[in-house]
Order: structure tokens, then C-alpha cells, then sequence
């Protein structure tokens, strides 16, 4: 043995993301040297092929840049419209989009905690192993996604790429007998949710205290879906017109997806980051759920993020009922819409975290320019951070089998939507 | 006992939605488990993209220099290839690029271009390997996903559903809403299988289910001049999620005037 050993080990896919990335890693002198997520999702182009489209195609267009979450990214889009075009939204339509979006986080979150998270959890491959051990636990889960896709299906026709909504509203409004069957569906998932954050606060997961910069939408009113103000635990709080004088988006040669820094860092987007800056704007019916499980927000532990989904889903869960319950048909599900000239930035909190739109129109409504950063972009450098602390916590002299997984673990515990962007997940280890 | 049959799910350029239709099944997938070995669906945490199968499903268009050798060793050792959803069958909404000079596209949403590796055009896999079967729809759903497996191992080719919109509007008597609000519905020249969700919702079909049997695209075109569309609103209408399908493709240059 030397210490001129070298070790390249070429271990094929990152599994169980959305999408499709590597992770490169150098190892040297018993230091990582470095360490590239990469991400290789061949470039759509969304933002230049909507430059000329009418106003009115834009929420069919920008569903299509991811299948998980496409109502995350068509309300972005209409809230961007509608401060253009000075439309206020409120009542009926304001409070089924927050439904429409519980929807999302609920399938969203479910899927990823039972179908790509928990696996690593138990050690399994993947979830159809699992469900052969734990058929209950991959059942519930699969229940709950499917209530999900039911709200989704309520308000769009269908949960991926929906249909009904629109600048100014929906397309559709469900009659009240549809939505009391839903309803129905959703009071008795109550306790299969209450029971799923439980489950996942009793999961064996790492002990990974660090320190990180969290940053979500946080409303005066309410757990922020659709609107707020964009704020920090570092003591940020500005408007979303203003992302541009705090956030800047980075082009860099192993990714396809632009990194985001904050004042120059990586910050965290999603589950986490938003139940540790809004924790006190849940009910108090879900902070005695959590104060149940022994586990407090705000919390350092990045891989709480998985109890933070599933609080999520409870939360929607009972946000959805209580949209729903009181349920009436509207004169006109949506406000009338006069096109002008002029540029409006939506900011919503996507299922992954904050997804940023801006637009600039001209008078008869056509889109002369686009910019959207999404989520997964915003926690790139976070993830790169993250890994380098968390595999050197772990030690770097394990073997690369367990490097791989723990490298995987982290990186899956951010549920990274690649599909706006990848390939094969290579790891490479590269020792020297 | 023979073995389970195989089968496989790749990605290539596109939004993931598709296979939703597998991991949104619910208890359906845990049954398609059973039914069949999946050797390879990487967002389901399956790893092995050189393993034979019976049947590789396909999502995605082809859009990088890697994706062609990609798609020609999956071919290699697949019984079939089953290509799901619009970006596979019809090179996606993505394909809008083939119409515009991709280069610069490229330099207008990243700082670095040199970084990017891509090809000029968006491309469905039937430009470069034999497809066996075609399944339309962005996205295709679990119902249509699931017969296909079906009948595949059953030995009989899928039922090709490339009826109109138009017939399922009718079917379920849904009020047409070209007809009473005058909007530019696509349904007459949209292959069915999403069953009308957009007429039923008081809208126009958008064609996300690509062209139908023998599309008309012309006299749709006609009619929507008739209800007061430019030239340009018209093309746009054909050139969107199956912009390179060939019958909306050409309805979109001969609006656009890119055929003058």
C-alpha cells in the first residue's frame, strides 16, 4: 500500500429522481477534492419558444416542462399574467387554486416519500421490493397520491398536464356534488395521513445537524402556496419583483440547469426550508401532530425533509376539506381578461420549493420575453454543499459502495426534479 | 414455467410526465409488478439499460448527439419498442426549435453555450429505429399504457385508437363548443383517447392526442379563418404540443406563409 494508490470506481445511475443526473468525486489525500452534481437533462428551451405565444397558450405550454409538478408551474404562469394585467384574484377562484395545488403537493409528496425516499430508509432497492415487507406502508402511500391525482382530476381533467386552468381562473367549475364526494374520500384519509407523519418521524434516519440558509414564501395569513413575500432565515424579506437584487442564477459547465445563489450562497427551497420559516402558520390541529412526534421546527436535520412532506400532506389534506366543505357553484369560475403591455413576476411554492416566473407582454397580450427558475435549479449548489459536509461527516474512508448509497441518500432527500433538465446518474469516485 | 415477461421504461428529452402513467397506477402498478419483471425504469430504482426485454417503452424525444446511439442499443435488444407520449412519437413541444435556429435559442437562455451539448432538432424515435407500436397523448395515460402491455403479451398488436375527439364528444354528449361558442377547437382533426377532457370542460381541444385517422387540417384551418383567426393564430394552433407531426406541420407552414 502507497499513498500513490489510486481508486476510480464508475458506478452507473442515480435511481428514484425525477430525471437524470451524475455525481462526480474526486477523493484525495483522504479529502474530497471535488464533487460535481451534474445535470445533463438535454436544454427544452421552454422560455424561447414562448416569446411570440398568445397569453392564453401559456398555461398549456409551461405544464409541459415537468409532469410532477405541473400545476405548480401554470400557477406561476397565471399569477405572473394577472399582475400584468391587474387582476385581482379572490374568493372562489383564489381559494380552488389553493385546492388544486393541495392536490399537487399531495401526490407529489407521496409519491416521493414511498415510491423514491423510503427505500433508502429501509434498504431497499426499490419500492416494489419494499411493498413484498411493507405492503401496508406502500399501500397507504399509494392511496394518498391517488386522493391527490382525485383533486387534481376534480379541477384539471387529469393530474398530469391538467386542463382547466386559465388567466383569470378555471376553465371549469366541478359541481357540488362531485366535491362532496371528494370531500368524503379526503375526511376519511385523515387518520392514514396523521398515521403516515408518524411513520416517517419513527424512520431511522441519519443524524445530519448543519447549518444552511432556508428561503420560502411566507404569507400574513396562511401556510404560502400561491402568494407572499419572499423571506430567509437569514432576515430576508422582500417583494418577488425584487428577486433580481438578491438572487443570482450561475451557469456552470457540469449542469444544463443554472445554479441560484443567494447574496452570493446556496440556499435551501422546499419542505423544509417552508415548515421552518412558516411552522407557526399551520393549525393547530398539525403542530400538535408534530409536537407528537418529538421532532421540532425549524430543524437543521436536512433529512427531517421527509417528515416535512409528510406534515405537507396532512396539511393539504385538511386545507383541502376545508376549502371544500362549504363548497358552492360560482356565477362565472373565472374573472374576464383585458390584455395590455407591461411585465409581472408569479412566485409560488411548488411542491420542491419556490418556482419564480417573470413575463413581459406587449398590448395585444403576446409574450415578448420569459424567465423562469425552478426549484430544483434554486437547490443545486445546496446539494453540493450538503454532500461534501455529509459524506465527510460520514467518513470518507468507507468503501465506495456505502459512499454511493449515503452520496445517493442525500441527494434523493431533496427530491430533485431533474426532468427540467439529465440522463444517466453516473457516480464516479475518483480516488487518488 | 416460462419466466416473467420483461419489460423496461427509458427517458430521453422530456418532462417525465409519461411515466406517471406508470408510477401514478396506484395499486396498479404493484399488480404490473407482479405481472411482469421491470428490469430497467430508473425513476422507479430500477437500473439495468442493456438487459433484454420484451417490451422498452420509450418516453422522450431524441435530442442529443448520446441519444442516438442510446436509442439504437435499446433497439437492439428489444422484442418491442413501444414509443409513449408526443415528445417520443412526434418530437414533443420541444420539436418548436426544428423551426427556429436552435444555436441561438441556446444562447438566448444560457450564459455559456459551449457548455450545452445538444442537436439542432427535436426528433421522434421513428427517425431512427423501427417503432412497433405508437402511443399518443401528453401525457398518455394508465389505462392506454396498461392495454398496451396486455395485449403485447398476448401476442396481438394494440388496438390503434386514432378515432377523433369529435367521436367522444358525441359519444358522451358533450355540447361542441365549436359550435356554440365559436372557440378553435382541434377536436375534429385530434386522435381521441383522452376521453374529450377539454370540450367537457367547456374549452378547445389543443390536440395534445397529435392527428387523428385522415385529419382535415385544411378545412380546419379554413373554418377557424372562418371564426376569425389570423393567419398566424391559425398556424399557432397546429404548431404546439405536436408541432412536427407531419399533417400539423404542414397546416402550421402553410399558415405561417413559411410555404410562400
Amino acid at each position: 500500500m502507497t499513498d500513490s494508490r489510486e481508486v476510480h470506481i464508475n458506478v452507473p445511475v442515480m435511481a428514484r429522481v425525477e430525471g437524470e443526473g451524475a455525481l462526480a468525486l474526486t477523493i484525495r489525500d483522504g479529502r474530497i477534492d471535488t464533487l460535481k452534481l451534474q445535470i445533463f437533462e438535454p436544454p427544452r428551451l421552454f422560455e424561447k419558444f414562448l416569446e411570440g405565444r398568445d397569453y392564453e397558450e401559456v398555461p398549456d405550454i409551461v405544464a409541459r416542462i415537468c409532469g410532477i409538478c405541473p400545476v405548480a408551474y401554470q400557477m406561476s404562469a397565471v399569477h405572473a399574467l394577472e399582475s400584468v394585467f391587474g387582476i385581482p384574484i379572490d374568493g372562489w377562484v383564489r381559494d380552488m387554486r389553493r385546492v388544486l395545488y393541495c392536490g399537487e403537493w399531495i401526490e407529489s409528496h407521496a409519491l416521493h416519500i414511498h415510491l423514491l425516499a423510503a427505500p433508502d430508509f429501509l434498504g431497499f432497492p426499490n419500492a416494489i421490493a419494499m411493498a413484498e415487507q411493507h405492503a401496508d406502508i406502500v399501500r397507504r402511500g399509494l392511496r394518498l397520491q391517488a386522493l391527490g391525482n382525485r383533486l387534481m382530476h376534480l379541477f384539471g381533467g387529469r393530474s398530469v398536464h391538467p386542463v382547466g386552468v386559465r388567466v383569470g381562473g378555471f376553465h371549469h367549475a366541478p359541481s357540488p356534488e362531485e366535491v362532496a364526494t371528494v370531500v368524503n374520500e379526503l375526511r376519511a384519509a385523515l387518520p392514514e395521513a396523521e398515521a403516515l407523519v408518524y411513520w416517517t418521524a419513527s424512520l431511522d434516519l441519519p443524524d445530519d445537524e448543519q447549518s444552511f440558509t432556508c428561503v420560502a414564501l411566507r404569507h400574513p395569513g396562511e401556510y404560502p402556496m400561491n402568494q407572499g413575500r419572499l423571506v430567509s432565515s437569514g432576515g430576508l424579506d422582500i417583494d418577488i419583483e425584487n428577486f433580481d437584487s438578491h438572487f443570482i442564477e450561475l451557469h456552470v459547465p457540469h449542469s444544463t440547469a443554472l445554479h441560484a445563489l443567494l447574496d452570493g450562497r446556496p440556499y435551501l427551497v422546499g419542505p423544509l426550508a417552508r415548515i421552518n420559516l412558516n411552522c407557526d402558520r399551520l393549525p393547530e390541529s398539525v403542530r400538535r401532530v408534530i409536537a407528537a412526534t418529538g421532532v421540532r421546527f425549524p430543524s437543521r436535520n436536512m433529512f427531517h425533509s421527509v417528515i416535512a412532506r409528510a406534515v405537507e400532506v396532512l396539511y393539504a389534506l385538511i386545507e383541502a376539506i376545508r376549502l371544500l366543505q362549504n363548497y358552492a357553484l360560482p356565477k362565472r369560475p373565472f374573472v374576464p381578461v383585458t390584455p395590455r403591455a407591461g411585465s409581472g413576476t408569479g412566485c409560488t411554492e411548488a411542491p420542491r420549493g419556490i418556482l419564480w416566473h417573470r413575463y413581459t407582454l406587449n398590448g395585444e397580450g403576446f409574450i415578448r420575453s420569459a424567465r423562469i427558475v425552478p426549484p430544483t435549479s434554486q437547490n443545486q449548489a445546496r446539494i453540493e454543499e450538503d454532500l461534501r459536509v455529509s459524506l465527510e461527516a460520514y467518513g470518507l474512508e468507507r468503501n465506495e459502495q456505502e459512499l454511493r448509497l449515503r452520496g445517493e441518500t442525500v441527494i434523493r432527500n431533496y427530491d430533485p426534479c431533474i426532468s427540467c433538465s439529465t440522463h444517466f446518474l453516473r457516480i464516479h469516485v475518483d480516488r487518488q | 414455467m416460462n419466466p416473467k415477461p420483461k419489460i423496461a421504461v427509458h427517458k430521453f428529452a422530456s418532462c417525465d410526465g409519461c411515466q406517471l402513467a406508470f408510477l401514478n397506477a396506484g395499486e396498479k402498478f404493484l399488480e404490473l409488478a407482479q405481472l411482469v419483471e421491470i428490469v430497467h425504469f430508473v425513476e422507479a430504482g430500477m437500473v439495468a439499460p442493456d438487459r433484454p426485454v420484451d417490451i422498452a417503452f420509450i418516453e422522450g424525444s431524441i435530442s442529443t448527439p448520446e441519444h442516438l446511439d442510446h436509442i439504437r442499443a435499446i433497439r437492439g435488444h428489444s422484442r418491442f419498442l413501444v414509443t409513449i407520449g408526443a415528445c417520443a412519437t412526434a418530437g414533443g413541444i420541444q420539436a418548436l426549435r426544428n423551426l427556429a435556429d436552435a444555436d441561438e435559442w441556446i444562447a438566448g437562455v444560457y450564459a455559456q453555450p459551449r457548455y450545452i451539448r445538444s442537436l439542432a432538432t427535436s426528433t421522434p424515435v421513428s427517425h431512427h429505429v423501427k417503432v412497433d407500436f405508437e402511443l399518443w397523448g401528453c401525457p398518455v395515460n394508465t389505462p392506454q399504457v396498461m392495454a398496451a402491455i396486455r395485449q403485447l403479451l398476448f401476442g396481438v398488436m394494440p388496438v390503434d385508437e386514432h378515432d377523433k375527439v369529435c367521436m367522444d364528444c358525441k359519444r358522451s354528449q358533450t355540447v361542441c363548443v365549436m359550435v356554440t361558442q365559436g372557440v378553435p377547437c382541434m377536436g375534429p382533426v385530434t386522435r381521441t383517447g383522452c376521453g374529450a377532457i377539454c370540450p367537457r370542460f367547456g374549452r378547445d381541444c389543443y390536440a395534445c392526442y397529435g392527428p387523428a385517422e385522415n385529419a382535415n387540417s385544411l378545412a380546419l384551418g379554413r373554418r377557424f379563418e372562418g371564426l376569425g383567426l389570423m393567419p398566424d393564430a391559425v398556424a399557432r394552433r397546429f404548431l404546439f404540443i405536436n408541432n412536427a407531426a407531419p399533417v400539423f406541420a404542414e397546416a402550421g407552414r402553410r399558415w405561417s406563409g413559411a410555404d410562400d
